[in-house]
């Protein structure tokens, strides 16, 4: 059997961390391609549902990434998503889901290393984890 | 839910989506490592795609034109362009789509070059998987989009420029000389900056405050420009055309409009402390003026040195003189905003192995300046700090704190090479027999005349240079004299020289309170620290906040010519705006599905911005001052606070279609509505 590729499902702003990825594309920093960026503004835009609902679609890993915090260009966008975040980290064991599946990053614009080395830690660690056990069923 | 899909469905009924994909080859850079083909031929079977075809460059003239046909053709309604980030190209293809009659809204972009084909490169196979996946995404979303309009805004023709060095008054002369009015705001008593306290500019050797200080008294004299000294931007608010901005102006404890300049004051003034300006080797009084050509002209008491003592308002004719003033808050409507705070100098006891701070014959650069400088602490004459000796021996260390990953600076500061060739050149014209050294890794002498200017120092001037950073300079604690240990790399021989005077070419560094104006005006700064612009080729003085332009050693080290260009060139990009006099501005924003509102008011607690309040008990968006960044929505429990072009639905639509295969989405509501 081949080795188990996890799908990560990451929600990124606009402004910093999916800029930050640009710079990792431009630096041709290499990482592994197991990720789907969707991008939205602000981390601010985070509905704890979308990360239920890429666990129930069967996402292996949920990564947010914001702006540092201080740098949120709608100022305290990415406090209100560290919130949600912790709140759905307490959440997740309830429904069998291991808290370390979702991560929360601060990665800047001009953090394309930060990025890359992101995605791979990430990336590794949910490896390490398995298929996610909603993951398993929604495979059938 | 019953309802929120009849709305839904009352959106969609229009028009059947019909969308055209288009995956960009960009060269080899995406076809070089995914099969564009295949991904072109995966998206034509997508639910709802007319057209997919692969192109060369879909960025150039002919891509564009092939949506702008296939629009026509075939009645697309929806484009898809799979290509690079959308924050490069989006606008681009916006436009496209407006120019063949679609809303530009109406078009979404799948990033598989930055985020996919430059990031796998290694792995064609996944990135081609990859790039099906994003392409699927955002055809997915492409679907549930919905046509915007930009709201257009009135822009106030008042232009807030930040930093009076020679950037921010090239910047506040050139708008003022368009018509507009300017604000200049700077945080010392006084305009002028670094260029201030330089004592002849390289390579043409004009007196510095000779070219600067008419500039200066132009500022002061303009019927458009308000100068605004020892203040500082404590808020700002709003967005491109209506910033309000609130500035707090220090009390100098002096009347402006009374002060004459005349000095008695500081004659008067008993107390003595270090002068920034001479970089603490002079002195000035507690009540003071900078230097003497000071803009404008008006003097400053400095509150910790002020001992209270009454000696300078007994002297001063004209009654300028208030111990009660305070300081003062302004608030100024603006439309544009320059920032323009410029440099500071490395601090050089960070690199402890050259001594600085310890040996009191290793100074900066700067320094330097000031004891050169005719108005300088020694009246011009290069003394050495120890004895008060000319010192015949001198020696320049470049690179000190650029070039350096250990102290956090890799970059290249660009001028410390040009100015300590300057300074020796200056010494040696006064003293032919003085031995001169430098000590380079390289010799940067990019600009125009600059090569020429080195050259002669090297041939005509017999200033020794010596290719090595040195490893240390040690002081003999008798004479006090320096031996700098450096390895001649052209040679490579070890080599030990005895010197009088050390000067260090500390680098540039961004302002210290670049954090603070960051914050204040949400810009990003690049891995140096400096600020950074929109794009580094096409966009050099735009900053990502629309209405906010960077000028000068801000946005990253640079001489005086590039400074002031580059001064010039943000004034021309905010004059766009303001003489325009209304711009469009994003539609994303938040809107409420009334029907689904319960009046919770969760919503109007999280948005931090006031956009919020009830109406009829029914949550109601102030659109105009709404940033769009989404708390709202994703508080509200019922899903009637959404966001323009990234509701819900939008949102869900890219989750799924991130997991899984369309086929899978066969049976869905929008599947049945066709069939
Ligand atoms: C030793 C030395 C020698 C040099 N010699 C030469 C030379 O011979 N030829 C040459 O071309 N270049 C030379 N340069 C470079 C030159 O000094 C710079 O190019 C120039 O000063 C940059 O101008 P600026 O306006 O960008 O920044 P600055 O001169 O740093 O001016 C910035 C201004 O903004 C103000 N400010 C900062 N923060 C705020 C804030 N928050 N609010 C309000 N105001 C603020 C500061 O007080 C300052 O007045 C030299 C530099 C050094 C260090
Ligand atoms: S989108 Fe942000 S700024 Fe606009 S109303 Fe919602 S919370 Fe306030
Ligand atoms: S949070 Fe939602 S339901 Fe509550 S008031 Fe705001 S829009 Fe209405
Ligand atoms: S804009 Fe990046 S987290 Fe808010």
């Amino acid at each position: 059997m081949a080795e188990f590729e996890p799908k990560i499902v990451a929600f990124m702003c606009n402004w910093c961390s999916y800029a930050g990825g640009d710079l990792a594309g431009t630096s041709r920093l290499q990482y592994p391609p197991n990720a789907r960026i969707i991008r939205l503004m602000c981390t601010a835009r985070l509905d704890p549902a979308f990360v239920l609902k890429a666990f129930a679609e069967g996402a292996d890993g949920v990564l947010v990434a914001g702006c540092h915090i201080g740098d949120c260009h709608y100022v305290s966008g990415n406090l209100k998503a560290e919130k949600r975040v912790k709140m759905l980290k307490k959440l997740l064991p309830e429904l069998g889901i291991e808290p370390e599946r979702l991560m929360l990053r601060w990665i800047s614009a001009a953090e394309g290393e930060r990025f890359a080395n992101t995605m791979k830690e990430f990336i590794a660690l949910v490896k390490k984890l398995g298929p996610s056990p909603l993951s398993v069923s929604a495979r059938g | 839910m019953a309802e929120k899909k009849a709305e839904r469905k009352a959106e969609e009924k229009e028009e059947e989506p019909r969308i055209g994909v288009y995956v960009c080859h960009c060269g080899v850079n995406i076809a070089g490592v995914v099969d564009v083909k295949e991904v072109a031929k995966y998206a034509s079977k997508l639910k709802n795609v007319v057209v997919a075809r692969d192109y060369k460059y879909m960025c150039a003239d002919p891509g564009q034109q092939l949506i702008k046909d296939d629009i026509k053709e075939h009645k697309l309604n929806r484009i898809v362009v799979a290509a690079c980030s959308p924050r490069m190209h989006e606008p681009t293809f916006r436009r496209a789509l407006e120019e063949a009659g679609l809303n530009p809204f109406l078009f979404e972009q799948a990033n598989i070059r930055e985020h996919n084909s430059w990031v796998h490169m290694k792995q064609p196979k996944e990135a081609t998987e990859k790039a099906k996946d994003l392409t699927r995404m955002a055809v997915a979303r492409a679907r549930r989009l919905e046509p915007q309009q930009k709201p257009k805004v009135k822009v106030e023709r008042a232009a807030l420029v930040i930093g009076g060095g020679v950037a921010g008054i090239q910047s506040a002369l050139d708008l003022a000389d368009m018509g507009f009015k300017v604000y200049l705001v700077e945080k010392s008593p006084s305009l002028g900056g670094k260029m201030a306290q330089l004592d002849k500019t390289f390579p043409t050797m004009d007196c510095s405050a000779c070219i600067l200080t008419p500039k200066m008294v132009d500022a002061a004299r303009h019927e458009n420009i308000e100068i605004i000294t020892y203040a500082e931007v404590e808020e700002v608010d709003g967005y491109i055309g209506n910033f309000t901005v609130k500035i707090r102006k220090r009390a100098k404890q002096v009347l402006e409009d009374k002060c004459t300049g005349c000095g008695l004051c500081a004659e008067a003034c008993p107390v003595e402390v270090p002068n920034e300006f001479d970089q603490g080797l002079g002195v000035r009084k507690a009540i003071y003026v900078p230097f003497p050509q000071a803009v404008p002209l008006v003097y400053t008491i400095d509150d910790e040195a002020c001992l209270g003592c009454g000696m300078c308002e007994a002297v001063c004719g004209p009654e300028a003189i208030d111990y009660e003033q305070k300081d003062e808050v302004l608030e100024l409507k603006v439309g544009t905003i320059i920032v323009a705070t410029g440099f500071d100098q490395f601090d050089a006891r960070r690199k402890p192995e050259y001594g600085y701070g310890r040996y009191e014959n290793v100074i900066t650069g700067l320094e330097f300046e000031r004891l050169v400088n005719a108005s300088g602490p020694t009246g011009g004459k290069l003394l050495r700090p120890s004895d008060g000796k000319e010192p015949h021996r001198i020696g320049f260390i470049l690179c000190v704190g650029s070039r350096d990953a250990k102290v956090g600076n890799p970059y290249c500061s660009r001028v410390c090479c040009m100015y300590s060739i300057k300074n020796a050149r200056l010494y040696k014209e006064k003293h032919p027999e003085a031995e001169v050294y430098i000590f380079y890794m390289d010799i940067r002498a990019y600009g125009k005349g600059y090569e020429e200017f080195y050259r002669q120092a090297q041939e005509e001037y017999g200033i020794k240079f010596i290719r090595g950073r040195p490893g240390e300079v040690v002081e003999d604690p008798k004479t006090k004299n320096l031996l700098v240990r450096v390895e001649d790399t052209l040679l490579g021989l070890p080599l030990e020289i005895e010197l009088d005077l050390v000067v260090l070419a500390a680098g540039m560094e961004p302002a210290r309170d670049s954090e603070k104006i960051q914050r204040l005006l949400r810009l990003s700064r690049s891995a140096d620290g400096f600020f950074a612009e929109a794009h580094p080729k096409l966009r050099p003085v735009d900053t990502l906040t629309d209405g906010i332009y960077l000028a000068g050693t801000c946005q990253g080290p640079k001489d005086i010519p590039d400074t002031v260009s580059q001064a010039s060139a943000a004034a021309a990009r905010a004059a766009i705006p303001m003489a325009m006099g209304e711009v469009e501005t994003e539609p994303i924003v938040a809107f409420v599905r009334k029907e689904l509102c319960i009046g919770c008011r969760i919503c109007e607690r999280t948005c931090d911005f006031g956009v919020i309040t009830m109406v009829d008990r029914k949550a109601h968006v102030n659109e105009a001052i709404c940033k769009g960044c989404g708390a709202c929505a994703a508080a509200c429990p019922t899903g009637a606070m959404q966001i323009r072009h990234f509701t819900d639905e939008q949102i869900y639509a890219m989750i799924e279609a991130a997991l899984r295969e369309e086929t899978e989405e066969g049976g869905r509501e929008e599947v049945k509505a066709e069939a």
